[in-house]
């Protein structure tokens, strides 16, 4: 279901034209108001007329989230104070808040994105849609409000927390569509179980699941217990919130709104701008945005783009499911190794995921990797041989997609270090 | 006779072995017996206990990897060859041993041996068809 169908389905040639423009008006508005991009500019010798096309934005600074705090509060604002009509901030747990404000106009975008972002779901005006993730300076719960709103859905707007009574609404108000974190979704149908209730009982059809990566494996999970469609949903309260990007049901790459967020696919290390296909850096600049534009923001996530027709029949550029974070690259004897392949390895050995930790040693001037893997219950055989072949086929399957040879230690359930429920996945011990 | 045996996966560090005794002992846990395999890496421990699937919801609920596997349990006599009988005629019957824990007791009450074997049901009625079997259905 099109939401937007001259946009969805616009030909590459007309949507080049339309990001062409808009990315050089963004440009003249932000050298001409914001001055930390024109002493950017100024000092790479450019002027706003030099980009004249799209391959013309290799030419411009990236913006990093550094740039945001240096610029704490208001700094990166492109219009006063007075034209900002909201403003949201994120939770800051490194720092300063990254704060970002929206004229009225941006707050019609983002709406505009994410009912895109829910029609892609099957979603209508006939839909109940609720909202469960967290309402207040987190973009998460207003972002996905006032999109469902536009999409004429009927929204409850619960917010996060009470699952019991998420549960009683979602039954007895007859909740066709839920967005949460995907995690809450698992804890959702957990406690659907616990209480003794059949799907029979609720009329849910898809869940918009975003905010926390999550992986293939925790969708199927996620489709079973809840006996629905599971989407997901790319955003970041930088460039907007929820709705940069989202799954159509083919669940073949998240289609990109291209026409308010132009992508670029970076490599991390060196800034070069990569083909399609090719698995690298995310960066979006803002082509639409008043309140907080941003020119080739580094959202840190690792992702390819598809520029090729969905067989949902939208021409909307897409992006595959995040794989990890370009932070947590780490550079082992010349070559770059991310926690979310030996993430991807693990799964594919298992059915679950287990939690797992990187640590890496030098010894005589060679680095040394060894993964740490909790054995879980699923995992675990009475037998030392079956164990020993569990061992061996992690380290054969690492190597073969790590391009270097990593050695494999079974470690107890919950025995790894977690921050806020996450393991921490990358020990450094190297001295350099 | 058929019993469930308790295995638990003990990453090969010091003090771990210490660490799920006393989980076993602040609940009042009697190992009736044990044995720990190992590797370079990690151990594998195996028990026999009165109450299984309590104590597997125990070092369940202190984070370890558990699995219930059933086993054959016998009593033997503690004298030379006592053993030997019964694995002949499990050998003789097809029946592969994977791996096999023992220990003597005190006084008259014989050898104890934890059996795995591929053919649980197979082995065990052979066992209990075994003439003067006179342990039959009495151990532990």
């Amino acid at each position: 279901m099109y939401w937007n169908k001259p946009i969805e389905t616009m030909e590459r040639n007309h949507m080049i034209e339309l990001q062409t423009s808009r990315l050089k008006a963004t440009v003249e508005r932000v050298y001409r108001q914001v001055p930390f991009y024109r002493s950017k500019m100024q000092a790479e010798g450019l002027l706003p007329a030099d980009i004249t096309t799209l391959e013309d934005i290799k030419k411009l600074p990236f913006v990093i989230k550094q740039d945001m705090r240096d610029n704490y509060p208001y700094g990166l604002f492109a219009v006063p104070l007075t034209e900002i009509v909201r403003i949201h901030a994120s939770s800051g747990t490194t720092g300063k808040p990254t704060v970002v404000g929206y004229t009225k106009r941006d707050l019609d975008i983002w709406a505009e994105v994410m009912a895109r972002a829910f029609s892609y779901s099957g979603a209508s005006k006939t839909s109940c849609i609720q909202i469960a993730y967290g309402y207040g300076l987190f973009t998460g719960g207003l972002g996905a409000h006032y999109g469902a709103e536009l999409l004429g859905a009927s929204v409850i707007p619960i917010s996060t927390g009470n699952t019991a009574r998420q549960i009683m609404l979602m039954k007895d108000f007859g909740t066709t569509v839920l967005a949460c974190t995907p995690s809450y979704a698992l804890v959702i149908a957990e406690t659907i179980r616990e209480m003794g209730l059949e799907l029979s009982e609720f009329s849910l059809k898809a869940g918009i699941f975003g905010a926390e990566p999550w992986s293939e494996n925790m969708r199927r999970e996620i489709e079973k217990r809840l006996g629905i469609k599971a989407l997901d949903i790319y955003g970041l309260s930088e460039i907007i919130g929820p709705g940069v990007a989202c799954d159509c049901l083919c669940q073949n790459g998240l289609h990109i709104s291209e026409d308010h967020f132009y992508p670029e696919i970076i490599n991390p290390l060196t800034g070069e701008v990569l083909p399609d296909g090719e698995k690298g850096e995310l960066v979006i600049t803002t082509i639409t945005k008043e309140g907080m534009p941003l020119v080739r923001y580094r959202t840190r996530d690792l992702t390819f783009l598809d520029r090729s027709v969905c067989d949902c029949g939208r021409t909307l550029v897409r992006m595959g499911r995040i794989m990890g974070r370009s932070d947590d690259m780490l550079i082992i004897r010349g070559v770059n190794v991310f926690p979310s392949q030996v993430e991807s390895v693990l799964l594919s050995i298992g059915n679950t995921s287990p939690h797992y930790q990187l640590i890496v040693d030098r010894e005589d001037n060679l680095d040394i990797l060894t993964v740490l893997v909790e054995i879980n219950e699923e995992m675990f055989t009475d037998e030392v041989k079956g164990m020993e072949e569990l061992e061996r086929k992690i380290k054969a399957a690492l190597s073969s997609v790590l391009q270097i040879s990593a050695k494999v230690r079974l470690v107890n359930p919950k025995s790894l270090e977690r921050s806020e429920g996450k393991s921490k996945r990358v020990i450094d011990n190297r001295k350099l | 006779m058929i019993v469930q045996q308790i295995s638990v996966f003990l990453e090969n560090r010091k003090g771990t072995l210490a660490k799920v005794l006393s989980v076993l002992h602040e609940h009042g846990v009697n190992l009736r017996a044990m044995t720990v395999a190992d590797t370079a890496d990690f151990g594998i421990m195996r028990m026999v206990v009165s109450e299984p699937e309590k104590v597997e919801k125990i070092l369940h609920a202190a984070d370890y990897a558990v699995k219930i596997t059933p086993v054959l349990a016998l009593k033997i006599e503690d004298t030379p060859g006592g053993l030997l009988n019964k694995i002949m005629l499990l050998a003789n019957g097809g029946i592969s041993v994977e791996y096999v824990y023992a220990f003597a007791t005190t006084g008259s009450e014989g050898a104890r041996v934890v059996l795995k074997v591929d053919k649980l049901e197979e082995a065990n009625n052979m066992l209990l068809q075994l003439k003067n079997n006179t342990e039959e259905g009495q151990c532990w």
